[in-house]
């Protein structure tokens, strides 16, 4: 086991005084001027162009090989790009906090386009297991069907699968949209913290499980509520805006959503006081 | 002559509005956390597009996207009775300056909202600059 004591070499983080910084109290630092110049892009990402495009074959490299090509060719300001020969590979696309156009010609494996942040992406395929996890913000679109937890702990952007999807769609997820043109399975919408989920087909058992907040409108049957999930009213301007993102979605322009049904928290499982004596009484 | 009767007239009560910035009241449970149990503002509040101001309007077309994509989950908050906006990527509330005023309602509040958020997440002087520069690996 390394001795702490005489490890002496500091690392980048200590020796720019991160380490050393008084933790206590609020940062007043002032870390922007509201009127300064329009920047739309993170601070060091690639300025690319949307009509500079290029493809890219994947076919003999490995995920790790293909995504640092993918940084490589938005390095060289790249801004449309075409993956040829997906092949099913698992965790594709990862980790792009850039604007960026990526077609995918074919399907992914699990994990793919997870921890993105400003993409927009279209998938002429399915896609495996937890596609765009983690999706901060940007378009995933993908053309068929999609596996489970589709969307998992999603935190903005547009998700959308036109074909179905399998169980614990946009489990965890703490924003954004995700969009369903066929059916889901169980568990949708399983512990969701915000954000709203659209299915035009039916949806399975338990859905809405302990949700916290956000909104699911469903436009076919539903297997059953979990439990908190309630049902609330659908306003006008909910239907304005299922109408317009259904259009931004390319699927169900026609679809009437004035019958969809819109489920919510009941916000019951907030009552944590209440629980807690039983739970103790049980512990004990 | 009958006497009037002075009755005392009752001051009407302030009204409180749900979701009203700083207004919300903390219950007991609350306090003795110190953390709020739930959302402080209506987080399902649709956006209203036609509040968007130019340097949004500017911001979607330069992305590409057709809305406000992921813009649509950030509304206008408050810290310590001050308007905030909540800024995930460095995991703190961003107070508003006090230079700025702020209009009457929620959805014109929110755009405002929308827009410092991007500004200061676009920042050189973001927290995560540095972090970036401390401990990106490649």
């Amino acid at each position: 086991m390394a001795n702490l004591k005489t490890v002496s070499k500091k690392s980048k983080a200590q020796s720019m005084g991160m380490h050393t910084e008084v933790l206590t109290g609020r940062t007043q630092q002032k870390f922007f001027n509201p009127d300064e110049a329009e920047n739309f892009y993170y601070f060091g990402t690639y300025d690319v162009d949307f009509n500079k495009r290029t493809d890219l074959d994947v076919k003999d490299m490995t995920a790790p090989e293909a995504n640092k090509e993918i940084d490589n060719l938005m390095s060289q300001g790249y801004g449309t790009i075409v993956i040829k020969n997906p092949q099913g590979k698992h965790s594709l696309g990862v980790g792009i906090l850039n604007k960026l156009n990526l077609i995918f010609e074919g399907s992914l494996g699990y994990f793919g386009m997870g921890s993105c942040d400003g993409p927009i992406v279209r998938i002429n395929g399915r896609v495996g297991w937890s596609c765009a996890e983690n999706l901060m913000a940007g378009k995933v679109v993908i053309e068929k069907n999609a596996g489970s937890c589709f969307g998992a702990a999603i935190r903005g952007g547009d998700l959308i699968c036109k074909g179905s999807v399998g169980a614990r769609t946009g489990i965890d997820m703490k924003g954004g949209t995700i969009i369903i043109g066929g059916d889901a399975g169980a568990f949708t919408g399983f512990m969701m913290q915000r954000g709203r989920i659209i299915i035009l087909g039916d949806v399975g058992i338990n859905l809405g499980d302990s949700m916290y907040d956000g909104t699911i409108f469903i436009g076919g049957e539903i297997g059953s509520y979990g439990s908190d999930a309630v049902d609330a009213e659908l306003t006008s301007s909910d239907q304005d805006w299922l109408r317009r993102k259904l259009k931004v979605a390319e699927i169900g322009e026609n679809f009437d959503v004035s019958k969809m049904k819109k489920i919510v928290a009941g916000k019951k499982l907030w009552n944590y006081d209440n629980l807690e004596p039983t739970e103790k009484k049980g512990a004990i | 002559m009958a006497k009037k009767k002075n009755k005392k007239v009752a001051k009407p009560k302030a009204k409180e509005i749900k979701g009203q910035l700083g207004k919300k009241k903390e219950t007991a449970r609350e306090k003795m956390i110190g953390q709020s149990i739930g959302y402080r503002y209506d987080v399902n509040l649709l956006p209203d597009y036609n509040k968007l101001t130019p340097f949004l309007k500017k911001y979607i077309e330069a992305m590409g996207w057709d809305d406000l994509n992921w813009l649509e989950d950030v509304h206008m908050g408050y810290e310590e009775d001050r308007p905030a906006v909540f800024c995930r990527n460095a995991n703190g509330w961003v107070t508003i300056p006090r230079s700025i005023k702020l209009p009457n309602n929620q959805q014109d509040r929110d755009m405002i909202a929308r827009e410092l958020l991007v500004k200061f997440q676009m920042s050189p002087k973001h927290p995560l600059v540095d972090l970036k520069k401390a401990y990106l690996k490649f």
